[in-house]
């Protein structure tokens, strides 16, 4: 079983770091991911995420615990940006190795409903109007109901 | 040792504050909080910032007294992984 969460704090390549994952869970039948990046269409100049040190890496690991512990998986990688970014960076990349398929999507799923609203993370964008702080969003709590 | 306790401002906070730290007296909280800016101790005080003794949650009901070296974070809520 690997478990490889990582807080980074320059750009990453996502395409080599789902190869190295992949390369490292041989007994998988399947890897699933999800890939988050910065919207390159609608006048967002950059995207800075703040996190706090004692905080947000631990939570990522006991989140990334969660998901193994509840599906039968192989690994699950788990990368997060903080930073400043511009449009089409990679922000945040999960993915899951399994078995059987179900068990990796549905973990998939769980740790990116997770993160969006439950990590100790910061936004904020800059438009042409300047920084602005993004608030949290309705949809994010709705979506981690589903787990309950 | 120094007797002091140090304040920590996340996401937006630390723009409120003007800075992302601040070395503060030990002591009960709302001592250390009256000490402040009142505009900023009001922000501070808002119930959905939550607070974390070094590195855990905690109550912002409780009586929250630093003592020397302690890091209390205020955490305003968060926007998304």
């Amino acid at each position: 079983m690997i478990v490889d969460v990582r807080l980074l704090t320059a750009p990453f390549d996502p395409a080599a770091e789902l190869g190295a994952f992949t390369a490292q869970v041989p007994s998988a039948g399947g890897v699933v991911s999800f890939l988050g990046k910065v919207r390159g269409d609608d006048g967002v100049q950059a995207l800075e995420i703040r996190h706090y040190e004692p905080m947000t890496l631990p939570g990522f690991v006991a989140l990334a615990q969660t998901a193994a512990e509840r599906w039968r998986l192989e690994g699950v990688l788990l990368l997060h940006r903080v930073g400043e970014m511009g449009p089409d960076a990679p922000i945040v990349l999960v993915a899951a190795a399994s078995r059987h398929r179900r068990d990796a999507f549905a973990a998939t799923d769980f740790v990116m409903d997770h993160l969006k609203g439950e990590s100790w993370l910061w936004k904020r964008e800059r438009t042409a109007q300047g920084w602005r702080w993004i608030e949290p969003r309705d949809v994010d709590h709705s979506d981690r109901a589903r787990w309950r | 040792m120094e007797q002091v306790a140090r304040l920590v401002f996340l996401g937006r906070l630390e723009d409120q504050a003007g800075t992302a730290e601040l070395a503060v007296p030990i002591g009960p909280l709302e001592d250390i909080l009256a000490g402040l800016n009142r505009e900023l101790a009001v922000i501070l005080l808002d119930e959905r910032v939550r607070l974390a003794l070094n590195g855990r949650l905690v109550p912002q009901t409780g009586a929250i007294v630093l003592g020397a070296g302690d890091e209390l974070a205020f955490l305003p809520p968060v926007s998304g992984g």
